[in-house]
Order: C-alpha cells, then structure tokens, then sequence
C-alpha cells in the first residue's frame, strides 16, 4: 500500500501573508489621536495630574524596555537600574556644567548606550540566571563606585543646580513634554524594531538558536543591539526622572526596585507583547496612586499579582485581551491566510507571539 | 603582619559565606533554579528567631533547634507548589517568581516589621570575646565557631550527598531528571528534599548573621544574595568546597578592599567577582566552561 | 543460570508457540487487531489502543493499537521519524497521548505518572542510554533498585550477566564506551524488577559486534520472566529476536505479524513505504522469512523514490551500506 503523501495537492495554490488581520492605518490614527490629547494636557489638567504623568511616562518607557530585553530578546536583566541611575548622574553632571537638562537628556540617553557596551562585553555570554544576577552585581558596582565621587554627591546625592527659573508652571509642563515625547519615542523605536528585520531574527533565535545561527541570523549582534537600545532607553527615563525630581540620590536611582516595577509592570501587562507595557503601567499608577499612603503595599501587591500573573496567566492581561478580541494595536506577527479562506484565519499556522511567554 | 590579621578575618568570614551560599549551590545544581529570593530567606530565618527568642526566652543557639528545620519544612511546600510550578512553565518564570517573592519578602518585612536593625544577642559572654596569637593576630570566637559550624554542615552535606539514598537519589535527578522517572523517583519530590535543605542552611546562615552582625529588611538584597552568588560562582558550580572556597576568595579580597579604603569593602568583593564572570566563568574548581 | 520464576498469575514464559491461533487474524499487511483478537484482550500484558500522538502541531503516531503478551518480544521497526521512539516514550509515560489509551495489565494507564508506570513493572531503557553521568556504575544500578519490585533480579545478579561490571562497579559511567554504557542502562532497568521491559533503539551508535553481545543476552533476560517490547532501527537484529512485530511509517502502522510470517520484501514495502503489488510475488521467501538475495522494487513515494534498490536493501537488512554482510 502506497502511502502517498496528501500534502502536495495544496502547495500549489497561492497563501496571503499579512501584517494584521485588520488596518493597521486606524490604530494608527488612534494613537495619533491619543498622543495629540496628551500633549494638550498641561493647558487642561491640575498640575497634580501632570506630575503623575511624568511618573507614568518614567514607568512606561523602562517597562517597554524591560519587555524589549526579556518578552523578546530573552535576556531578564536584574540590573537595569544601573542605566536609570547613570542617566540621573549624566544629567547631573552635565547641569553642574551648565548645560541645560532639557538638553542633557539626549546626551544622557546616548551615554548610557556607549556606556552598555563594556557592560554587554562582561555579560553576554552568561546564561539566564547568571546573566540575571551579573547585571544586579554590575548595577549595584556601579552605584558604588558613583557614591566615592564626593564632587557629585557622594554618597547623600545633589540638587540640580542650574534649574530654569521661569515659573514652575512652565518647568513642570516642559517636563511634562519632555516626558511624552520620550515615551512616544521608545513606543515608536522599540514597535519599529520589532516589526523590522530584528524582531525577525529575535523570534527566530528564540525558536531554535541554532538554526537562527545557520541561517545567517547575526545571533550575538541582535542581542547587542537590544540591550544597548534598552540601555538608551532606561538612561533617557532615568534623566527623565532627575529632570522630574531635580535631585539626584545615589540610593534612590540606582535602587533594584526600578527593576522591580518595570518588571512587574511588564509581566501584569504581559510579557512580549508591546501593548503590555501600556497596560501594566496603567495598573501600576493605579496600585500606587491608591496605596500611596500605605507605604511598601503597593510593591507587595505588585509583587503578588506579578508572580500569579506569571505562573497562570503568562500572556498577562494584555494577553487575555488578545485571547478574547483578537486585536493587535501594534503588529509584529504576521497572519497566514488559507487560500479561500474568505478573511478567516487559518487554524493551523497561527502565528506565534512576536516574543517570548515565560 | 597585619595584613596577616586581614587574611585570617577573610578566610574565616568565608566561612559565613560559604554557609549561605551552599543551599544556592544546590538549588541551582539540582533543579537549576536562581532563587532570587534566597538572601531574604537568610533574613527571615533571622527575623523568626528573634520571635521565638522574644517570646520563649530560650537562649539564642536554641533557637537554631526551631528555626532550621521550620525553614527545611517551609522550603519543602515552597518548592512543590509555587517553584515547581514556575519550573514547569520556563526558567524565565522561575526567575520572575522567585525577584517577586524577594520584593514581597523584603517589602512585607519592613511593612509589618520595623526598618531598624536587628540583631541576635548572643548570651554567652566568652563567645563574645576573642583571643590572640601573638601580637598581631586577634580572632573572635564567634567568627571561629561559624567558620567551624560551615565546614561541619559542609561536610555533612557532602557525606549525604555520597553516601545516603537521597543523597544519590538528588544527585541522579540533577543529572537526568527523566531518566530518574524512569527508574520510579518522584523528581518533585526530591527537588523538594533539595530545597528542605537549602532553606535550612541559609536559616541557620541568617541566624549566624544575626549573631555576628545585625540585619535589616533589606540585608537580603542589599549583602546576603550577592555575596552567596559570587561564593557560588568565584568557587565554581557543582563543587561545595568550591563555594567554601569562594566564599574565603570573597571575604580575602574584602578584607583586602577594606584595607585600601574602609568603604571600598563591598566593591572590591564585586570587582573578584565581576572578574571572575569575564574571564573564568566557570569558577575555580570547575574544569569545563559553562557555556 | 536460576530457573525462571513462575509469573504470579500462573501465566509462565510462553513465547514459543502457545499463542498460535488468536493470532491468526493479525496476520498480514494490515494493522489493527481483528475482532477474534478481542477475546484474549484481558490476558494481553500490555496493550495499546488507537493511540495518536503529537509533538506540538506534528502528528508523531496516528492510531496505533498493539497488544503484547506475556513473555512476547515485541519489535517495532521503521525509518528515521517513523514515531518508534515517541511510542514507546508515550508508554512509559514521558509524553502524554491526544488520543487512546494505554492499558497494563488491564488496568488504564494513561493518565498515570511515569515514576509510577515504572514502580507498577513498566521499565524503560531510554534512547541513548541516558544514564547518570556523574554516579558510577554502582550508584546507577543502586538508584534503578530504589523502589524496585521484588523479583529475582538484583543488583549482583546483573553483575553475573555483566562480567565486566563488578570490576568497574566504582567507575563513573560518563567514562565508559558506549557499549559498556547499554550493558549499565539495562542493568539499571532489570534491577527494578519490572514485568515488561521497553528498549528503545539499544544498537544506536554501538559497532554491530558490540550490538549482537547485548542482544545476546536477551534470553537470559526473557527466562527470568519479563515481556521486552523494543524499538529497533536494525531490522535484521529485530527479526532475530522478536516474535512479533509491527513497523512503522512516518506515524502509521504499515506491516504487523510474527517475523516467520512475513516476507523481506513485504518488510521492505512496509519500512520504505512502497507499494506492495509490484513485488509481492516476485521474490520467493523461505519459510524462515528473511536474509535472502535481493528482489526487484518498484518504488511510488516515500523513500522508495530516493533510495536506489540495492542501497534501500543495505540499508535495511544490514544496518549501513559499508558493514559486512552475514550475522
């Protein structure tokens, strides 16, 4: 008996392959929309708000980050603060000579991804878990080796002391700006790099490194370029946060609770997908604004919530959504189409997760 | 000589160290688990005793008698149900589960405990006192009788290893986890006998701690956790006297730090330690690289 | 050597000829047992039943049945990805069936654990040996006989069947040959005492000589009262010791029956995947079945298409195209 295979009747005809199930041009708009009514809030909302803002904005643009290093490219950092704080003390250092925060961002940004380098060099060929906790033993060097320089504050921190004097109002609505267009930056950034030929190569290494590696895939470069890509990010939240509290503590920005809550964030949003930053963020302001008088509960139920999320509902809240919706606000996947399928998916091609679930 | 003085208070520090590193050690050798939250262990041991001393007056190292296996017993249900669970899903879990319950931890201890300091008072006043070799050399008997109760559990820990049918039985999952099933072992249940004993260990470390220095919430994180992992690493994975070791290879060259600039102390233990990581990943005492 | 000891149930070893006629209705190309199969259901040992199998979306068995009897060798052949190995990993319990049941004893195992298939008799010699690299000899022998079954098989016993082994009992195993590591695995798996024995592809990179020693150690095993089921790439070692068989094909069941009862060329057909008719008639197999000159194939899908006839019946009969001929 002939056991013929029964799957080259198919091949022949024609597969569509798409970005999304649905136009992308209206989520687009979307955010266009939500982006140009952010912008407008410091002319309609107390200041009160505008500075839980910036807060959400510091959160949302480490968060995507986090996401970007272990929803994507696999690498769970335990050390991101040591960005955080080096894009406080770059700010600092360059406002101590006179040069304006607003303009020292950039630069501190663009420091923090020259100073990932000898960082990546020292930890790229560790595994998961060591990996893990050398970027907490980095972190926490560099903050120690910060603390001996008395000239910027030691170990007890400084003030920023060029600060515009033009009226708080405008300070913190420049902020508040400044904020917004980091954040839309690091969407924008991390969104295109995941839908170009990185996200590619990362969901092809996390499929099968191996083969990514015979296949021509720059395996050990896609990682470099993610983590200096967070790094920049996390500096530029980090300045981000000088600019905001205009004082810089070594314990405070190089604190491995920015790890914490940018994990956290990620994970209750959902973990490698680029709308589960927005979401976690979200109820991270929520949790704090509401248990903000009660001092660490706010980290105890974002911890708790965290760890259930992980271990029963891996694609976190945004993945619920997705489950239920099928909505992808920011594609990175791509959609297989049967032919005659007439617009429904075809079951058995599914794509995968741009990223990884834990 | 007194530089000599600095070597001996390393190498017995190194002792302290190795004891908390031990129960990461094995975590991580049977189950391959980076329990991020082991230092906060370390401190809830501590936090335990202080309890059960405030309210049963017993003396200090009875405490030890408490506290040890009531952390063995936690570690055993800890493991079977929220880090076999995160085992289950990925390594990326666990890892996540395990930096949550270390904030919990931490973040839950300075809610419901006070932030100050604690320390375990240690009642016997000849413990407390040190004697000298020569002029220059002093040693406190309490850094002593650590180092001495580090090598005594390493050495039981390495006996039960050899020789016992547990022992065996953990050392065969670690190799094979399914072929172990094959041959009728419950690797969930072993893995949790592993974790029995490294829970156990870094509590009666935390206590040992309390004796000789005071500890915090945030000591978990701040000292234990790193300080076990540069142990673990400096010595090499797989070997328990590689951690002794690297835990003495850690508490030298802080010593050392110490004596350059008081401050430097913990860098230098990260600068090994950060070296180590770059250049022999693998540790001391391993042969081949983990790559 | 020991007498075999009796079963418990009354049933002793009967390999031979006491099965004979319920057998009548599978014999053949085709696979599925026939319905006058049903009535000796109960007393198979261990049975298996429409059991489909995927690994993740690739569908690995797809309705397998099979029944072995006590004191059976089973041979499954088949190809490189013909789903051999994941059956009988899905016996021993380390992958979980989409469909159908595996039954021991009469009893349902399918939802039960593996470390409990093996301390219920189920006792697997994995793919690749597989064995406890940083223990020696003793320690793996001595884990196998952790939660063992009482049986005649212990540990010194395996040292009688092994002679090498006392001497090197202290050597770790990471540092033995491959040959000398099989001899352990197996050693392993008997100590526990299990009533079947499962061995999955034991002649995997061992040089053939090798491969035949351990083979030859298969009646000893079988007089002390186990039912081996074995997964063989080498269908020449298969067909020696087996006294029934299935073969594989990418999933499917293509050939089942007793080695005396089927023609290489019908063994050919069903491991490559040709069609029959073409050369059913044309060669002419003696009763003793297999090992004779080559006969002419015409090939339509599967491997057939690739493999020129003379290398197809190399690789069958003999293992590879450059090992000597001859057993």
């Amino acid at each position: 008996m002939s056991v013929a295979t029964e799957t080259t009747a198919r091949s022949v005809e024609k597969y569509r392959v798409t970005r999304s199930r649905r136009n992308v041009a209206w989520t687009g708009l979307g955010a266009l929309v939500v982006v140009v009514v952010l912008a407008l809030f410091p002319y309609i909302v107390y200041s009160g708000t505008t500075s839980i803002m910036v807060q959400a904005f510091i959160v949302l643009t480490l968060a995507s980050m986090w996401n970007l290093l272990a929803g994507y490219a696999g690498l769970v950092s335990v050390g991101q603060q040591a960005f955080v704080g080096l894009g406080a003390y770059f700010v600092l250092i360059l406002n101590i000579h006179s040069i304006s925060m607003f303009t020292a961002l950039p630069v501190a940004a663009v420091g923090c991804g020259v100073a990932a380098l000898p960082m990546w060099w020292l930890v790229s060929r560790l595994r998961t878990g060591y990996f893990a906790i050398a970027t907490w033993v980095l972190a926490t060097t560099v903050l120690l080796i910060i603390e001996k320089f008395p000239s910027i504050g030691g170990g007890t921190g400084m003030s920023l002391p060029h600060t515009p004097n033009n009226g708080t109002a405008l300070l913190e609505a420049d902020t508040y700006w400044i904020g917004l267009a980091v954040t839309v930056l690091s969407l924008v950034t991390v969104y295109l790099l995941l839908r170009g030929r990185l996200g590619l190569v990362l969901t092809a290494i996390r499929d099968d490194e191996v083969a990514a590696r015979s296949s021509g895939a720059r395996v050990g470069l896609a990682r470099m370029l993610v983590f200096v890509v967070a790094a920049i990010g996390c500096g530029a939240a980090g300045a981000l946060l000088a600019i905001s509290q205009l004082i810089v503590q070594p314990s405070a920005v190089f604190s491995v609770q920015w790890t914490a809550v940018m994990a956290f964030a990620v994970i209750i949003g959902g973990l490698g997908t680029i709308e589960g930053p927005i979401l976690g963020t979200i109820v991270y302001i929520i949790l704090q604004q509401t248990l903000a008088s009660y001092n660490a509960w706010y980290l105890i139920i974002l911890g708790l919530v965290a760890m259930v999320v992980a271990l029963f509902a891996r694609r976190g809240l945004w993945g619920l959504v997705d489950d239920h919706l099928h909505i992808r606000l920011f594609p990175v996947g791509y959609w297989l189409w049967a032919p005659g399928s007439g617009g429904r998916r075809l079951r058995g091609v599914s794509p995968r997760r741009g990223g990884r679930h834990s | 000589m007194a530089w000599v003085n600095d070597i001996i208070q390393g190498i017995l520090t190194g002792g302290l160290y190795a004891l908390f590193a031990c129960g990461l050690s094995l975590m991580f050798g049977v189950m391959k688990v980076v329990n991020l939250a082991h230092g906060d262990l370390a401190v809830i041991g501590g936090y335990i005793a202080v309890g059960v001393i405030t309210v049963t007056h017993i003396p200090v190292l009875w405490s030890v008698v408490i506290v040890v296996p009531l952390m063995a017993l936690l570690g055993y249900v800890l493991q079977r149900t929220v880090i076999q669970a995160s085992l289950d899903r990925s390594i990326l879990t666990t890892l996540l589960v395990t930096f949550g319950l270390s904030v919990v931890i931490e973040n839950g201890l300075l809610q419901f405990v006070n932030a100050d300091s604690h320390s375990l008072g240690v009642g016997n006043a000849i413990i407390t006192s040190s004697f000298s070799i020569g002029s220059q050399i002093t040693i406190a008997y309490l850094l002593l009788l650590i180092f001495v109760v580090a090598v005594v559990v390493l050495l039981g820990l390495q006996y039960f290893l050899s020789v016992s049918k547990y022992g065996r039985l953990i050392r065969a999952v670690a190799d094979d986890k399914e072929a172990a099933q094959l041959s009728g072992v419950d690797y969930r249940h072993v893995f949790g006998i592993a974790a029995a004993i490294a829970f156990g260990t870094v509590a009666l470390a935390g206590i040992a701690y309390g004796m000789y220095s005071q500890f915090s919430p945030t000591t978990g994180t701040d000292t234990i956790l790193l300080f076990a992992f540069a142990a673990v690493v400096i010595g090499g994975l797989g070997s328990l006297w590689g951690t002794l070791l690297g835990g003495v290879v850690l508490g030298v060259a802080q010593e050392i730090g110490a004596q350059i600039n008081a401050s430097d102390q913990l860098l230098a233990g990260y600068i090994v330690f950060l070296a180590v990581l770059a250049f022999r990943p693998q540790g001391l005492t391993t042969r081949r690289a983990q790559s | 050597m020991s007498e075999p000891p009796r079963e418990p149930k009354g049933r002793g070893p009967a390999w031979t000829e006491e099965r004979g006629t319920s057998d009548e209705g599978r014999r053949g190309l085709e696979s599925g047992p026939a319905a006058s199969g049903a009535s000796r259901a109960s007393e198979a040992l261990l049975e298996v039943r429409d059991l489909t199998v995927h690994h993740g979306q690739l569908r690995a068995l797809d309705h397998i049945s099979l029944r072995v009897f006590p004191g059976e060798v089973y041979a499954i052949i088949g190809a490189n990805g013909a789903g051999k190995s994941t059956l009988l990993r899905t016996i021993a319990g380390l992958h979980q069936p989409t469909e159908g049941a595996i039954l021991y004893d009469g009893k349902d195992m399918t939802k039960v654990r593996p470390e409990r298939r093996a301390t219920r008799g189920i006792a697997m010699v994995p793919e690749g040996r597989r064995l406890f690299g940083s223990l020696t000899v003793e320690e793996n022998l001595l884990v196998g006989a952790t939660y063992a079954r009482k049986g005649p098989w212990t540990i010194e016993r395996v040292y009688e069947l092994f002679s090498w082994m006392k001497d090197r009992r202290t050597q770790r195993t990471a540092q033995l040959s491959g040959g000398e590591q099989q001899s352990v695995a197996i050693g392993r798996a008997l100590v526990a005492n299990p009533r079947v024995l499962l061995l999955d592809e034991l002649s995997l990179g061992l040089a053939p000589v090798i491969v035949q020693r351990i083979y030859a150690m298969l009646p000893q095993i079988l007089a002390s009262g186990l039912t081996v089921l074995l997964v063989e790439q080498d269908v020449s070692q298969a067909l020696r010791v087996a006294s029934h068989l299935q073969c594989l094909l990418e999933g499917h069941t293509t050939l089942e029956g007793r080695p005396s009862d089927v023609t290489p060329a019908q063994v050919e057909a069903a491991y490559f995947g040709l069609a029959p008719a073409e050369h059913g008639g044309a060669a002419s197999p003696s009763p003793g079945g297999y090992g004779g000159a080559g006969s002419p194939l015409v090939s339509r899908g599967g491997l057939g298409g690739i493999v020129p006839p003379e290398i197809a019946e190399e690789l069958l009969w003999h293992g590879s195209t450059t090992s000597s001929r001859g057993s």
